[in-house]
């Protein structure tokens, strides 16, 4: 009997349509794992036993009644705690709205309900999505299931090490500074980071409006695509989503990388780790020797994102976070954690008069220039490839007392978010059993050409085979 | 007088909109039961955005091409953050730097000009009352208005008296009307006032280095008072060689006074940013003149032509301007009177001294009415006598009618009822003056 928490989207939809298995022996198995596991990894800030049960059971309905199924019907999901869910304590993982239930269903998640996925729980994550560890959770950290000692990365801590770990098939995550491709490259895991407005933020908590995005972390680059296509689109909820027809991600996933000019930003290796270099070396050797032109670019101004990100973020965040107030719904202001009282006190110091045009004017002048960098990259290749993290995995409390060196693991993803462009997280090997991923990075709602150039790669190197021993 | 006043005017206008500036929820919340016009993007709850009023925008435009000004191709929203229990997001979704309208400039009587800084689009906030509920002290909030659409209109400090003021408010509130865009009812607070008043020594260039800023008015005649309040405060303490102090003050109409309530230390810092929820807002010169087409005829220009193309008093086209649907109806109605020789004078006679129902009487109706009262009362010489005194004491008219300009004859119709006290039949009139012309 195979382990069907271990199964791939893909595979356990056919095996649901295909009448191999009950949708809900497959919510159970995954139930079950999801119970035994959370205590040693914390990925779960609620588990939603009974509702992910009767949704099964509607499914296996459908199944019987011979209905055509939506795309993910039967899937067994994490959902990050940061998705209000309607009826669904929704925490922000802060301790501000520890027992907060929504009235109202995020866009995200009212797609995928009406696709027919199994919600399994709320994730965790770092509080509020500020940070790159998952240690910033009011509700305890996340453990890396390949290490339980390191993190898992952040924010979406609990979204990446419950895919992982095979507590759910696939999960919902967001992304505004590396917050799905980070974690998805410490946990072996696909990660999408689109474009800006292309998936609805309706119903999820804001972090820093003008970079957050809509995430999801699946074991391989199909489920991934499968995925997208079911939340993609424009919303009338949310004024930045793209009037842009969503295309068939799924549609050509396969046609491979041949003729495709791929670049090597040269300001993303300059002192990088020799190892995760040589690992970033391979998979573009691998991706020349998939028919792909490797040549090599530059992004000049590279190196002023992280101080740029940290200008609009935490001055985004200082204005998002009042309405937390504790007046109407949640705890009072005394409840948010350290990381979420310095980005408020920062962000509310760099919008203040007199300082306003110094820092976040400046800053968003900066953002421009960092745009400008990828749009004329994109004029010689059609994508870019790049290293996700400077560093492996690290161990847990090696980084939560030292801010700034926390705000650095970000260094590679936060200039995607700052020109808004999407990325696209695969697996690319593991260094002293510890996973390192690679970004392919597109142009304006180049997805579908990412998820074709991932699939190639994936399926050569299958480096998704590998699963942690726990 | 010692010193000129130095007034510029501030007025938030709601506007009549179906649906809320940001959400779907109905924007008609007067006297409705608290909290039943609301959803998560009005009650600022986690993860809502908010999604512009087209509406809204078009008419915020409207209202500022009708007071003269500019629109920018480009234009943004942008978030005010403080801190108020009344609004729910901690920030209020308003225009900072580029508004919708700019550079206006408006005409008053004797000539005077008034400058327009600005009008930009806001959302209003939620309702606080304070009451006491089984005996507690409590302040309730009413998210009814939460997000309701207000345009705010910014003058230059162009005002010298209170008069002026009161006399630009009234045609601000007419303008609204005539563009149907707002009730503009004081009484309900669809329009708010706040006046910033300084004083200077008469014949002195420049501006006062102070200003007064007064909150909490909501009639026409409370504004008048607080500046004259203001006017007295201020002269007593430049007379004694002080500058008056930079604050905000609140008319108390009990005390019949100014209360200071804010003084400049305590001024907020609103922290300005770009709304990153809403996108720029970009309009080609196409859809700026699409626009601006599609305006009525404006209440001053509707009074313009009613001087020109009727003899009627100033007095009588001010009541028939008031309102753009009287003037309307009296344009209709001397349009069907034309057929039937009932003069532009009767018919303004009728509707302002018999106040008929507008709404239920046609305006060809109306005519019918007229003309249908206006048989001959008069003996034929007495009217002959009549006939040949107005021809021989209005000879421009007459002469401008021999030159081809045939509507001069109504104004003679209307000369002739008038001392005929409308005791002749228009029509016979006019059949007499055209003979007697020919």
């Amino acid at each position: 009997m195979v382990d069907v928490t271990n199964l791939t989207l893909q595979d356990a939809s056919k095996m649901l349509s295909s009448k191999q298995i009950k949708a809900k022996e497959l919510t159970e198995a995954f139930l079950d794992r999801t119970k035994k596991l959370n205590e040693k990894l914390n990925s779960f800030i609620t588990i939603t036993e009974d509702i992910a049960l009767k949704q099964a059971e509607k499914v296996d309905k459908l199944i019987e009644g011979n209905q055509k199924l939506p795309p993910l019907a039967g899937m067994p999901i994490g959902v990050k705690d940061l998705f209000c869910t309607k009826g669904i304590k929704t925490t922000a993982a802060s301790k501000v709205l520890e027992n907060y239930v929504p009235a109202y269903d995020s866009t995200v998640v009212s797609k995928i309900k009406d696709s027919q996925t199994v919600i399994l729980g709320k994730t965790n994550h770092d509080a509020w999505a500020h940070g790159a560890s998952g240690e910033n959770s009011d509700f305890g950290p996340t453990k890396n299931p390949y290490d339980l000692e390191r993190v898992p990365g952040g924010s979406s801590s609990g979204s990446a090490a419950a895919v992982a770990s095979g507590q759910c098939i696939a999960a919902l995550s967001t992304d505004t500074g590396g917050s799905t491709r980070q974690p998805a490259s410490f946990c072996n895991l696909v990660g999408i980071k689109p474009t800006y407005g292309r998936v609805s933020r309706y119903g999820v908590m804001a972090m820093a409006s003008s970079l957050d995005t809509i995430g999801h972390m699946t074991k391989t680059v199909w489920d991934n695509a499968q995925i997208l296509n079911v939340t993609a689109g424009n919303d009338t909820n949310d004024a930045t989503t793209s009037p842009r027809p969503v295309e068939d991600y799924i549609k050509e996933i396969e046609k491979g990388v041949k003729g495709k000019r791929i670049g090597l930003p040269r300001e993303y290796f300059d002192g990088l780790d020799p190892k995760i270099k040589s690992v970033i070396d391979k998979a573009s050797k691998e991706l020349e020797n998939l028919g792909a032109i490797i040549s090599d670019i530059s992004l000049p101004h590279t190196q002023y994102g992280i101080a740029t990100y940290y200008i609009i973020v935490p001055s985004e965040i200082s204005s998002n976070l009042a309405r937390y107030d504790g007046i109407r719904y949640g705890n009072g202001r005394d409840s948010f954690g350290a990381e979420a009282k310095r980005r408020i006190i920062l962000g509310t110091f760099a919008l203040s008069s007199g300082y306003y045009d110094a820092y976040y004017l400046k800053a968003m002048k900066v953002r421009r220039l960092i745009r400008d960098d990828f749009v004329n990259a994109f004029k010689n290749v059609d994508a870019i490839i790049a290293p996700v993290s400077p560093t492996l995995p690290f161990k847990i409390g090696e980084k939560v007392n030292d801010p700034l060196t926390m705000y650095l693991a970000d260094v590679y993803t936060v200039n995607v978010n700052l020109a808004g462009i999407p990325s696209l997280t695969v697996p690319a090997g593991f260094i002293d059993g510890l996973p390192v991923g690679m970004q392919v990075i597109g142009p304006d709602f180049s997805e579908k050409l990412l998820y074709q150039i991932g699939s190639a790669y994936e399926q050569k190197t299958k480096w998704y085979k590998s699963k942690p021993n726990i | 007088m010692k010193y000129t006043p130095v007034v510029g005017l501030e007025v938030h206008i709601e506007l009549y909109t179906k649906s809320k500036m940001f959400c779907s929820c109905s924007a008609d919340y007067f006297g409705k039961e608290p909290n039943t016009h609301t959803c998560p993007v009005c009650l600022g709850l986690p993860g809502a955005l908010p999604v512009p009023n087209k509406q809204a925008i078009e008419w915020c435009v409207a209202m500022g091409q009708a007071l003269g000004c500019k629109i920018p191709l480009f234009s943004k929203f942008d978030r005010k953050n403080y801190f108020y229990p009344d609004l729910p997001k901690g920030y209020q979704i308003s225009q900072y730097d580029k508004p919708f309208c700019v550079e206006g400039e408006v005409t008053l009587s004797g000539d005077k000009k008034i400058r327009i800084t600005r009008a930009h689009m806001e959302e209003d906030t939620a309702k606080l009352t304070h009451a006491k509920v089984e005996g507690k002290n409590v302040s309730l909030i009413d998210f009814n208005r939460s997000g309701v659409p207000l345009v705010e209109i910014v003058t230059e400090p162009d005002f010298e008296n209170a008069q002026e003021v009161v006399e630009y408010l009234k045609l601000l509130q007419q303008t609204a009307r005539y563009l149907g865009v707002s009730q503009a009812d004081m009484e309900k607070g669809d329009m708010r006032l706040e006046p910033n008043i300084s004083l200077k020594k008469a014949g002195e260039k420049g501006l006062p280095g102070y200003k007064v800023e007064v909150k909490n008015i909501n009639s026409f005649k409370f504004v008048e008072k607080a500046i004259s309040f203001e006017i007295g405060r201020q002269s007593e303490v430049l007379d004694i060689g002080q500058i008056p102090k930079q604050e905000t003050r609140g008319w108390n109409e009990q005390k019949q006074a100014t209360l200071s309530q804010r003084s400049k230390e305590e001024a907020h810092d609103y922290r300005y940013f770009p709304e990153p929820d809403i996108p720029p807002i970009r309009w080609n010169q196409n859809q700026i003149k699409e626009l601006e087409k599609k305006l009525p005829e404006l209440p001053q220009a509707k009074f313009k032509k009613f001087q020109k193309e009727y003899a009627l008093s100033a007095y009588d086209i001010e009541i028939l301007t008031r309102e753009k649907s009287t003037a309307d109806y009296f344009e209709e109605a001397v349009s069907a009177g034309e057929k039937h020789n009932v003069t532009a004078k009767q018919i303004a006679n009728v509707i302002i001294n018999k106040k008929p129902d507008l709404e239920k009487t046609l305006p060809a109706q109306l005519v019918q009415n007229i003309k249908g009262q206006s048989t001959q009362n008069i003996k034929q010489a007495d009217l002959d006598k009549i006939l040949e005194e107005v021809l021989k004491s209005n000879p421009q008219i007459v002469d401008s009618y021999k030159a081809g300009k045939i509507n001069a004859i109504q104004v003679l119709i209307g000369k002739v009822m008038q001392q005929t006290k409308g005791q002749a039949s228009a029509n016979e009139v006019k059949n007499i003056l055209e003979k007697l012309l020919s």
